[in-house]
């Protein structure tokens, strides 16, 4: 990799502004073009009228000439979209709280209670991270078959926290250490029980972590894919993910058009959670790599 | 304030008498506060979810595997015939030589591309909290919708690739991106390192934060090459977060599932099956729960050597941290 000129021991090397456009503006903003790229795309071909869409030489592809909301209309008036949405929504949030709660219990048990064999709890909801949903499906439609919520919300709700509790975990034992233990001891020594201790003093102070448990775990759900689409059959039961690639897709007549603003409208309610959360994003990403 | 404090008199007379007021902790109260009650409670939810979601489907995907299991209907013991029918399949071994290559192809991309924009990003530009999370955004959201903007992208008719390179006129026919099983197979592992990207670079550079500048000052003033800075401080510095990354990011393209579903479907003719993808079309629509089974244990062998890799990768961080090993 020639890129090593470019470290960050720069202050004492010399960047002279034209070495530093080419070495490092350049490739960045390359980057971003090539990463931004598909979402351009998305919406570019979302606002566009059908003769524009699949008309290149009498519009020049990467603009739209007369930007039209059709498919935007049709996607959300002529398609079960919306309920899609509710359904991906209540989904997320149920298996959210799910998590959290039972990561927070789990993280101030193996953080703060130090009991024997402590580690290896900890050991083994960390190698539960590593079990991929591709292994688990199969067992996992058996079982949701079995226990009568296959075509139900509550197959998801239930299978969603296996990824998102190893995550959660991991990533509040990493902010409990944050917290000084002595103010634990103070109330302790205050006859403050173990569990006003854990409401009163933990939690208000790991309160970004919950934060980014909460948006990552949101997230982590939101865009699931494989359990959704094993573990769901009827149309409006479907997540948002699912939906748009089984139900918007039919035959070989693909309608472009609606199935860009499919996907450009299920990708909007995470990229806006996103904007408001970036810190968190970032740091639970680099939190959870580091610990 | 009284007058008595103001003027320096202890307010004896105002002090209540000292009583034994503590209450008697109720017997709930008192549960909560032994330790191994408390313990048991806190761990329950995550543990018993965990074990019976993860841990029970792991045991049964195994039994599975040696079943003649199809959906709706529960199988017997069928030994090793899963495994020998696979042996024989040559699907099957088009699908593990598939993902070996897909993940090996996917993760050089991501790890050359994504480490090169973290050295980027470590550099001192304007906006950089901007560009790092414009950089997030293709990890944020949900891979199968990108997927199927990527899909659009490689339309054999209307493709804006094909468009670009023969306006540029480097080309002048339209590329077939998911008609042939080289070319989908290489689109297939563009898609990947474009997912990629993200989660690696900005790993990546939360470890490169951590190196301390005076490291490479104390290489400059012993006169090393940019090159020489990279290879012997940058690169064994950024060892331990970069096993734990690779790890993860091996683990998880090995066993994707979203990316070839949504582009491909495993075609044309099954050449861009993953092993993850074979073991959903035989086991869900294909009905042949057993077989799906042994396909995605097959998967097991490979992902137990990436932990192992991972956990040696994270052992090794400590030491060098100074901590002790737990």
């Amino acid at each position: 990799m020639s890129k090593s000129s470019d470290q960050p021991g720069a202050p004492l090397g010399w960047e002279s502004l034209p070495r530093k456009i080419v070495t490092v503006y350049t490739p960045l903003i390359l980057f971003i073009i090539v990463l931004l790229f598909p979402f351009y795309w998305m919406t570019i071909t979302t606002l566009k009228p059908n003769n524009e869409l699949y008309n290149y030489k009498d519009f020049n592809p990467l603009w739209v000439h007369s930007p039209t909301l059709a498919n935007v209309k049709k996607l959300l008036f002529d398609t079960d979209y919306p309920q899609w949405l509710m359904t991906t929504m209540g989904v997320a949030a149920a298996a959210t709280i799910i998590s959290v709660i039972s990561s927070v219990l789990a993280a101030y048990a193996l953080q703060r209670l130090r009991f024997r064999g402590s580690n290896w709890v900890g050991l083994a909801i960390y190698l539960a991270y590593l079990v991929p949903p591709s292994i688990l499906f199969i067992p996992l439609a058996t079982m949701v078959f079995q226990l009568g919520l296959f075509d139900t919300p509550w197959a998801l709700i239930l299978t969603y926290p296996t990824f998102l509790i190893p995550f959660c975990t991991w990533l509040l034992i990493g902010y409990f250490k944050s917290i000084p233990y002595e103010l634990e001891e103070c109330a302790l020594i205050d006859g403050a029980s173990r569990l006003q201790i854990l409401r009163r003093i933990t939690l208000p102070l790991a309160v970004p972590g919950l934060i980014s448990a909460g948006i990552f775990a949101f997230t982590l759900s939101w865009n699931e894919f494989i359990y959704a689409l094993a573990f769901i059959q009827s149309s409006e039961k479907k997540t948002v993910p699912v939906a748009v690639l089984t139900q918007l897709v039919q035959g070989d007549d693909y309608q472009w058009g609606a199935l860009m603003a499919g996907a450009l409208f299920g990708s909007i309610p995470v990229a806006l959670l996103y904007s408001f959360f970036v810190e968190y994003y970032v740091s639970s990403l680099t939190g959870a790599v580091k610990e | 304030m009284s007058n008595a404090v103001r003027e320096g008199v202890l307010p004896i007379a105002e002090a209540h008498p000292w009583r034994f007021t503590t209450r008697e902790p109720t017997p709930l109260a008192r549960l909560f506060d032994n330790k191994t009650f408390l313990v048991v409670m806190c761990l329950t939810p995550a543990v018993g979810l965990l074990v019976v979601f993860l841990t029970y489907p792991l045991g049964l995907g195994l039994w599975l595997a040696f079943t003649d299991a199809k959906i709706g209907r529960s199988g017997v013991f069928v030994g090793l015939d899963n495994f020998d029918s696979l042996f024989h399949d040559r699907i099957f071994w088009l699908s593990v030589t598939n993902t070996l290559f897909y993940t090996a192809a996917a993760t050089v991309g991501k790890f050359g591309l994504g480490l090169w924009l973290a050295l980027l990003l470590n550099h001192n530009i304007p906006f950089k909290s901007l560009i790092r999370a414009i950089v997030l955004i293709p990890w944020i959201v949900p891979t199968v919708l990108s997927a199927i903007a990527f899909w659009w992208i490689y339309d054999p008719q209307f493709s804006i690739i094909s468009y670009l390179l023969k306006a540029m006129g480097i080309i002048d026919y339209n590329i077939d991106f998911l008609g042939t099983p080289w070319h989908a197979r290489l689109a297939l592992v563009a898609a990947n390192i474009w997912r990629g990207i993200p989660f690696v670079a900005i790993s990546l550079l939360a470890g490169l934060q951590t190196i301390s500048p005076s490291l490479y000052e104390a290489a400059m003033l012993d006169g090393a090459s940019s090159w020489a800075r990279f290879r012997y401080v940058t690169l064994p510095m950024l060892m331990p977060v970069l096993s734990v990354v690779l790890t993860f990011s091996v683990l998880f393209t090995f066993t994707d599932f979203q990316l070839v579903y949504a582009i491909t479907r495993g075609g044309p003719a099954n050449a861009t099956h993953l092993m993850a993808t074979l073991a959903f079309q035989r086991g869900i629509p294909g009905g042949q729960l057993g077989e799906g089974a042994a396909i995605a244990m097959a998967m097991i062998p490979f992902l137990v050597a990436a932990t192992l890799f991972s956990y040696f990768g994270l052992a090794r961080r400590r030491w060098q941290q100074g901590e002790a090993d737990e």
